[in-house]
């Protein structure tokens, strides 16, 4: 049977070109592979191979014809000795099944129109004992537990072994799990990122720590392109269950390249989930969660809160829910809405405003993608007033989002505007009167509370 | 002076004439006709895809493996069940060559909803867990962090297998090549690294990319062995795969090999390839082809008639010719695909 040759295209985007030459004439035999034409796009001369054997029966355009559709037939290869019959008629076009038409999106979020707030009050129950603990052995913990009860869970990082982790965080980890299990990297984050990543494909549950999230700038690629698309790129395949953990935002004293706050980075991203906890009994049941997830999950944490101190419930597997926030103080005049070290000052600006008359409810959001945003909404439709606390920058942060949200779902419920209190637009200066500035201050979430509260 | 220097004439591209290595060991008829399918299949595909390509029918970015064959087909031979596979972005001869179907294969470049990945990977990206392909890797050099964690894994179950990780030559000047092949070596990982020196980097030869152009020797200064391989020679092929294999498979650590091969499409369909001579693609054509050396044996050393070999050719034609046709036909991916398999 004879077969078309058609005007190819020869980029994604060429609809037409000039068929310049042809190297073959009527009647020479073509093999697989050999060029039988050059076609100029705006771009370059490209050459045509042929793709069939036979003989080139019958040259359909000209060359130097200009403007040539992309799948006009311009040539027919015969197989030796067949004739060619009708030529004149034309191209049909190749047989592309038509595209459905595309309906609206899914609606992919719950309905907010009676968005519900949620009860943070049932994942411990009554009676339990707690124990006090720093958020730095509450993390330990949480990894402990979860490599005791899962041989495919390590822990990998600069220092995470014989240094016993360079904020202690992994203590104790090497002793217990060995070298097998507890692996010190070479200072190396793409690479080891990457290796994790890989591990992970092949089924491991690698915990890998940061020395800090600013290094993590190096190893971003793997964590955005191998970790969080490749579950989608695969059809649902291939997935990777993952914890990529570490300190992140300012710490004290150390500048620019060492203070900065990734969380409305990785919260921008779909295939990640962002944690980030403000307290030692968050942080347990929160890893704990991130590492039995099947996804790549970004858990930032805060050295700041390392040291501090919180009640943790003494119960045998304490897990708690992502993607849920938690009120971490109810009330009725404005909703506060921030996480890890933001909460610090979110709750004591609560508790000065109280003492002014005003009752704030505090949203503690733990799980930054996906966010609780129902559980926000529905103190925004209670409160009227909405400021959002965090230590990162403004531009496209996490306040925006929030902000953005109350816009489409709360707007008509809001008293006033939402305000948002973040880090300064400044890289982070090394002066210590300079780095206070740069970082929010609890009078500054007073001041814009009486702002909105019109007092 | 800069400017001098700068105003010198490029060094010239590498010269196309092959080292050839000590002579391989002979493949048996069996193997010959085995080796010949596989890489006839797989240019066969890809002939198919670039025409297909030029008809509209799959879009966006397109890299074709049509001279590499004798690489992807003499290391799988080398390998056994279990041994993973990853590479780059230049996936589709790694994945036949895997046993993965072309059918699946086609309608993923297509963009339909039969592909591998339901059409929401492309010609980049695919996988496949039952054959141990690990994807189909779009940032150059990415794969090979991720394939030093295949090794890795395997290390820590202790189940015998090693990863085998392809990468170019453009990929191999990447730091994260060197960050792997640093832990690769210190944890002693099963990862066999093949370097596909196919002599350009899009459209930058090695000559003026490279300040080492021996790529065996890249793995020098981490204590990783290394040999150059004529990779249009599938026999040589298979023989340093099978010696690479075995070193990981006896917990010596990583192998790295030089395959010098040579692509004789552009980068991808939108390369014109107007850095390098029509005469140098010719000469690599009609002097090193891969699968005209199998089929040269075939006829001469195996006294195969021309028949026998037609009725292959007609074989190949036939799978590639319905992988076409379902991927024209197949239907595109439900719209409520595009929010599926975001998390699990």
């Amino acid at each position: 049977m004879p077969v078309d040759i058609l005007m190819p295209a020869l980029s994604p985007t060429m609809e037409k070109g000039n068929l310049s030459k042809w190297l073959k004439n009527e009647g020479d035999k073509v093999k697989s592979g050999d060029i039988i034409a050059e076609i100029e796009t705006d771009k370059a001369t490209m050459e045509v191979e042929a793709v069939d054997e036979g003989v080139l029966a019958k040259i359909l355009v000209p060359a130097g014809t200009q403007d040539v559709a992309v799948n006009t037939r311009i040539a027919v290869i015969a197989a030796d000795g067949e004739t060619v019959g009708d030529t004149s008629a034309p191209a049909s076009a190749p047989a592309v099944a038509a595209p459905a038409p595309v309906s609206a999106p899914a609606v992919h979020h719950a309905p907010l129109a009676d968005a519900h707030a949620y009860d943070a009050s049932i994942e411990v129950p009554d009676g339990t004992e707690f124990v006090t603990q720093t958020m730095r052995e509450a993390l330990r913990d949480a990894m402990a537990e979860e490599m005791r009860r899962d041989e495919d869970v390590y822990v990998m990082g600069e220092e995470v072994a014989e240094y016993q982790g360079a904020y202690k965080i992994t203590q104790g980890l090497l002793q217990e799990f060995g070298e097998h299990r507890v692996v010190d990297t070479p200072i190396t984050e793409h690479g080891f990122a990457g290796l994790a990543v890989g591990s992970a494909f092949a089924g491991l549950k690698p915990v890998v720590e940061f020395m800090t999230f600013n290094f993590a700038m190096q190893a971003i690629d793997h964590i955005i392109n191998s970790a969080a698309k490749t579950l989608y790129m695969s059809g649902g395949q291939m997935g990777c269950s993952i914890v990529f953990r570490g300190p992140n935002g300012a710490a004290a004293r150390v500048a620019a390249q060492h203070s900065q706050d990734y969380t409305a980075w990785y919260s921008n991203v779909p295939g990640l989930l962002v944690v980030s906890p403000s307290n030692a009994a968050d942080a347990k049941g929160l890893l704990k969660a991130a590492i039995r997830n099947p996804n790549p999950v970004v858990f930032l944490e805060n050295e700041i809160l390392y040291g501090q101190s919180g009640q943790v419930p003494k119960l045998d597997d304490f897990v708690l829910p992502l993607g849920k926030a938690r009120i971490a103080r109810a009330g009725t005049d404005v909703t506060l809405v921030s996480f890890s070290i933001g909460m610090t000052y979110a709750l004591k600006a609560a508790d000065e405003l109280a003492a002014q008359g005003i009752n704030a409810e505090v949203i503690d959001l733990r799980t930054i993608r996906p966010m609780d945003i129902e559980t926000v909404l529905a103190s925004v439709r209670k409160t009227g007033r909405c400021l959002t606390i965090e230590e990162g920058w403004p531009q496209s942060g996490v306040g925006s989002e929030i902000s953005a949200q109350i816009m489409e779902h709360a707007f008509d419920w809001l008293d006033a505007p939402v305000k948002r209190i973040t880090g300064k637009d400044v890289p982070m200066p090394y002066a210590a009167n300079l780095e206070k500035l740069a970082l929010p201050t609890v009078g500054e979430i007073v001041e814009a509370v009486k702002a909105v509260c019109y007092r | 002076m800069a400017t001098a220097a700068r105003k010198a004439a490029p060094k010239a591209a590498a010269k196309p004439a092959l080292r050839k290595n000590a002579l391989p060991r002979e493949f048996s008829k069996d193997e010959d006709l085995k080796a010949y399918r596989e890489m006839l299949l797989i240019r066969r595909f890809e002939e198919k895809a670039g025409q297909m390509y030029g008809m509209g029918l799959i879009g966006g970015f397109c890299h074709l493996y049509i001279g590499q064959e004798a690489v992807v087909v003499g290391v799988e031979m080398a390998q056994k069940d279990g041994d993973q596979v990853i590479t780059s972005y230049r996936d589709h001869g790694h994945m036949i060559a895997c046993g993965m179907d072309p059918k699946g294969v086609m309608a993923e470049l297509t963009g339909r909803r039969g592909g591998l990945s339901k059409g929401k990977g492309g010609s980049m990206h695919m996988f496949s867990v039952e054959k141990q392909f690990y994807g189909g890797h779009g940032i150059v050099g990415a794969q090979v962090p991720l394939g030093t964690g295949l090794a890795f894994a395997n290390r820590y179950k202790k189940n015998g297998q090693v990863s085998i990780v392809y990468f170019g030559d453009g990929a191999a000047n990447q730091g994260q090549v060197y960050e792997s092949f640093n832990m690769a070596e210190l944890w002693k990982l099963p990862v066999v690294y093949v370097i596909e020196n196919n002599r350009y980097a899009m459209g930058t030869s090695v000559s003026r990319a490279s300040a080492q152009t021996d790529f065996s020797k890249r793995g020098i200064s981490f204590n990783i062995p290394g040999e150059q391989v004529d990779g249009m020679d599938v026999r040589a092929v298979r023989d340093a795969a099978e010696r690479a294999i075995q070193w990981c498979r006896d917990g010596k650590g990583p192998y790295i090999l030089e395959m010098q091969t040579y692509r004789y499409r552009g980068h991808s369909m939108s390369d014109p390839a107007k850095y390098r001579s029509k005469d140098e693609v010719q000469k690599m054509r009609e002097e090193h082809d891969p699968i005209e050396q199998v089929r040269a044996r075939l006829l001469k050393q195996w006294k195969l008639a021309e028949d026998d070999l037609k009725s292959v050719d007609a074989d190949v034609r036939l799978i590639v010719n319905d992988a076409a046709e379902f991927a024209t036909h197949d239907p595109e991916p439900d719209p409520s695909e595009l929010w599926t398999d975001i998390l699990k």
